[in-house]
């Protein structure tokens, strides 16, 4: 069998804010969304990058493993476009007790043919999911997709309870908003695998990017949200969260 | 044996007693006597009314002198000693713990020893003229070490330094790099370290040698050094002579012995030693007698802290090009872990660091916090904290120079390991590797100046740079660089001894101390690079009209040193134990032991500025990367993959110090409350689920 190769983007030795600790962080290349706040546009491209095995990938991990006690976070682009790659990696990364995170939007999930997706799944220790948008019309205005089957693949990790990290980015006038992110928390309520949230101020310090790629960017102009209002998103999500467990545990009590 | 009076005894009550007592050694007081805390920070007290006053004070005060254009007063009239000046205070009713350089704060004292051109330029950058007979003193009758070593001076050397294949060497300024054991003043009291001394003085009678020699005339200096102490001590009206009796007392002392090298010396680095963890044994005894509160003792630490953070020398504004600014090095190692395994945090530790929230932030004292991974969880937390807070720390790593030497050591400047008291160093600046390698293309030439300053060597006429070809060249330049470099310290050493002799400093050492022979290297990731490029790329040499080679064309891709690869970071390994081999055939002054550091933090600009355009693909006049830093942008796999290059480098063949300059926002060190991995709702999987320790 030939060795299947994954087609990488960079490698990043230091992650901090992608999982727990500090990890080595993998970009894959391409990606079928085309979020409007995406901070690596240069990633989106399905085009032929850097080719490398599972087996090369650990050999980096293994130089700087010391420092990198975290584990392994995929990320991408969207690393499901290369689900092959990815399973063999973490399948290898956690036979050698390495942590696996797979930082992912969901969007290539289809709840009718979960084959593949399980089998990764089995060597995956924790999915940071990134819900973009609650609201599915506004999902779709953000990112051109659907939110249909990333709110079923939520579900799905709830159902099967492999741990997850839910990743919110909070934009300005798109999902900061208190009846989005009150709607979040009664969606995240209704899991039960939540291990934490992780509430990501917008920023717009990816547009000398979108000018080296001469791509428009197209959130010219919207503010970067401040730590204070990302505390307020924070605040909003949590409140409707416990007020939604609330209902939910007050329903239960009744039955 | 001294008689042991009752004044000692009662200093030393409630200590446990030791072979500190019957000779000089402090670690063994320490050892003895410290208490290890391994709780956290809360027990630490803000600044008190009197500490925000005199630091206010302070930030006028400092204002002013950058209103002045740097410097805000001169004494250019009385040459600075140990006893030169009168008493100086910022407000001596708030300050707990007084003495300036001279007799006011923010002035700076006149030190001709080092070179008196170097006084006369100092002051007249900022319109101050030395006292012509001073002049006339330090020229006609008085030799500097300057002059000495201009004296003797090689016209090979002379063409080297003015090149910039070897640069800031310390000919024309005081050497620094030695740190007094400044705790002996405050455990033995000068009496005692006189009379120590004195014993030292007759223990080196017989066959007179000239080192015997030169070792008798510097005890007989080291003593009166000492004798200056007590009448510094009597200027601000305490008596320094017998051992200190309190807290205030013990800092005090300390701070009079390091006070007495700063009149003195006016060293490139002025380090501070190891003294926090000394001092808490005074303190933590003031606070069970409850004669001190623990603002009382943060409040004295602050007061010492804020006269290192004054502590100013007279310098020309190429020193300060050359080192980006007016620094002073008074580094303190803080923590580190003792060879019997507990750590040697002690709350006093802590205080140290909290100054930089109790005064603000400031580069000096180079506070340098000794890391070991044993060290405790609570106070790697509060470095971190005070790290994220105020950028203001150095770390380095105890666990790799604990194995060299012992739990005792201090850093001198930013990198420079010694033992307090025992071991001392020969600042030697830095050879620049990356000439080194132009001059080995072009035999000798100087890539620059197009004169012939290296060994007329065979230069390298291809087009394309062959690895091996290039290599064996560089070998034999470098062979020639560590001759001449080792042989124009061993000038500049012997006359800093003859000339400027430290000796306030060395009479808080042992009597035979161990030397290190400081040299250094600059340029490595710009030569592993350059080596890469040739090896894994091709590089096209572009000639003048005479043949040289002035620039270089890379075409294709080639590893960069910073990303893990060992195929250049071998290069860079390689490199440091060439040379340093290679500096260890050579004979050095005194005895002393060949160390090499890699460690610019700020003078790489300098030489960057003095070196042509490089096989990486640099261009003339772009900074050297700092220390072993990899190129600027060149390390593209992250901070770990960069450190770990750096990390292969043998600390054995770089004793002296490898240096990694590392800034890195905040933001990029992981979350904060936004993150919400401890949510305070309840989860079903638990928070620890999915994470790793």
């Amino acid at each position: 069998m030939s060795e299947i190769l994954g087609n990488i983007h960079s490698i990043e030795s230091c992650g901090t804010v992608d999982g727990p600790g500090i990890r080595f962080v993998v970009f894959t290349q391409g990606c079928p969304m085309r979020c409007q706040y995406c901070h690596n546009p240069d990633t989106w491209d399905i085009k032929e990058n850097q080719r490398m095995s599972a087996d090369e990938v650990l050999k980096q991990y293994d130089g700087v493993k010391e420092f990198c006690h975290g584990g392994i976070t995929v990320t991408g682009g969207e690393p499901m476009l290369q689900m092959d790659f990815v399973t063999e990696l973490f399948k290898k990364a956690q036979a050698k007790g390495i942590h696996t995170a797979l930082d992912t939007s969901g969007v290539l999930f289809n709840k009718n043919d979960t084959t593949k997706v399980d089998e990764l799944l089995k060597y995956t220790s924790l999915v940071l999911l990134d819900i973009k948008h609650i609201d599915d019309e506004e999902h779709k205005k953000l990112t051109r997709h659907t939110n249909k089957n990333i709110l079923e693949f939520a579900q799905y990790l709830s159902d099967i309870k492999k741990p997850m990290w839910v990743r919110h980015v909070v934009v300005p006038g798109i999902t900061f908003k208190e009846k989005y992110l009150t709607r979040l928390g009664e969606f995240l309520a209704k899991l039960h695998n939540i291990a934490a949230l992780d509430v990501l101020p917008y920023h717009d310090m990816a547009i000398p990017k979108y000018q080296n790629l001469n791509i428009s960017y197209p959130l010219l102009g919207v503010p970067a949200l401040t730590k204070q209002q990302a505390l307020q998103a924070r605040e909003m999500i949590v409140k409707a969260y416990k007020q939604e467990r609330e209902k939910i545990s007050q329903a239960e009590h009744q039955i | 044996m001294s008689e042991v009076t009752s004044e000692t005894q009662s200093a030393y009550e409630g200590f446990v007693g030791g072979k500190w007592q019957s000779e000089i050694n402090v670690r063994d007081f320490i050892q003895k006597n410290y208490t290890p805390y391994e709780g956290d920070s809360s027990f630490l007290a803000g600044p008190t009314e009197a500490t925000k006053k005199l630091w206010d004070m302070c930030c006028e005060l400092s204002k002013k002198e950058r209103e002045k254009g740097g410097v805000l007063d001169m004494d250019t009239k009385v040459v600075s000693s140990i006893v030169s000046h009168g008493a100086g205070y910022l407000d001596k009713n708030l300050e707990t713990i007084v003495g300036f350089q001279t007799d006011a704060p923010f002035k700076r004292s006149l030190q001709p020893f080092g070179g008196i051109r170097m006084a006369e330029t100092s002051c007249k950058s900022y319109g101050y003229e030395v006292d012509p007979e001073i002049s006339e003193i330090f020229t006609k009758y008085r030799k500097t070490h300057n002059q000495g070593v201009f004296d003797v001076y090689t016209p090979e050397m002379k063409a080297a330094r003015h090149s910039g294949i070897i640069t800031g060497l310390p000919d024309a300024y005081g050497r620094g790099r030695i740190i007094g054991d400044y705790r002996r003043v405050a455990l033995y009291g000068i009496d005692r370290l006189i009379q120590d001394k004195q014993e030292q003085f007759k223990s080196l009678e017989g066959e007179m040698t000239p080192e015997r020699i030169q070792l008798r005339e510097e005890i007989a200096e080291q003593i009166r050094a000492l004798k200056e102490m007590i009448e510094l001590g009597n200027i601000y009206g305490f008596d320094i002579s017998k051992p200190a009796k309190t807290a205030k007392e013990a800092i005090q002392w300390l701070y009079f012995g390091y006070l007495s090298a700063v009149k003195e010396q006016n060293g490139a680095a002025m380090s501070l030693g190891r003294t926090s963890t000394f001092l808490d044994i005074y303190i933590e005894r003031d606070l069970k007698k409850g004669l001190i509160t623990e603002e009382q003792a943060q409040e004295m630490i602050d007061h010492f802290i804020m006269k290192l953070r004054l502590v100013k020398f007279a310098r020309t504004p190429e020193y300060n090009e050359l080192f980006s600014g007016d620094p002073t090095w008074v580094t303190e190692s803080i923590g580190g872990v003792g060879i019997d395994g507990r750590p040697l945090v002690t709350k006093n530790s802590f205080r140290y660091l909290r100054t930089l929230e109790n005064l603000g932030t400031a580069p000096e004292p180079n506070l340098t916090v000794l890391w070991s991974k044993r060290l405790p969880h609570a106070f790697k937390e509060y470095c971190a904290h005070i790290s994220i807070k105020t950028s203001s720390i150095q770390y380095e790593n105890d666990d790799m120079m604990r194995v060299t030497h012992g739990d005792d050591y201090a850093i001198a400047c930013c990198v420079s390991s010694m033992v307090v008291g025992k071991e001392m160093q020969f600042f030697g600046a830095r050879a620049n590797l990356a000439k080194c390698m132009l001059y080995a293309i072009n035999g000798g030439i100087d890539e620059k100046s197009k004169e012939q300053i290296g060994p007329k060597y065979r230069p390298i006429t291809s087009e394309y740079l062959d690895y091996d070809e290039v290599m064996s060249r560089y070998e034999d330049m470098m062979e020639w660089l560590a001759g001449l470099y080792v042989n124009t310290l061993n000038v500049i050493h012997y006359m800093h001894d003859k000339y400027c002799y430290e000796r306030s400093q060395m009479a808080l050492h042992d009597r035979d101390v161990k030397r290190y022979f400081a040299t250094g290297i600059a340029g490595l990731s710009v030569v592993a690079d350059s080596l890469s490029a040739i090896k894994y790329a091709k590089v096209k040499t572009i000639r003048d009209e005479n043949g040289v080679v002035v620039d270089y064309e890379v075409e294709g891709d080639f590893p960069k040193y910073g990303n893990n690869d060992d195929r250049v970071d071998q290069i860079a390994v390689n490199l440091v134990k060439k040379f340093m081999g290679m500096i260890r055939k050579h004979f050095t002054y005194r005895n002393s032991i060949p160390t090499m550091s890699i460690l610019t933090i700020t003078s790489n600009v300098v030489y960057g500025k003095k070196t042509g355009n490089t096989p990486d693909g640099r261009k003339a006049g772009i900074p050297l990367a700092p220390g072993a830093n990899p190129m600027h942008g060149r390390d593209t796999h992250g901070a770990v993959a960069s450190l770990a290059s750096v990390a292969k480098l043998p600390f054995n063949d770089a004793q002296d110090g490898i240096s990694n300059t590392f800034s890195i926002i905040p933001n990029a060190l992981g979350k904060d409350e936004v993150f919400m991995g401890d949510l305070d709702i309840q989860l079903d999987c638990g928070c620890c689920e999915g994470t790793c320790k």
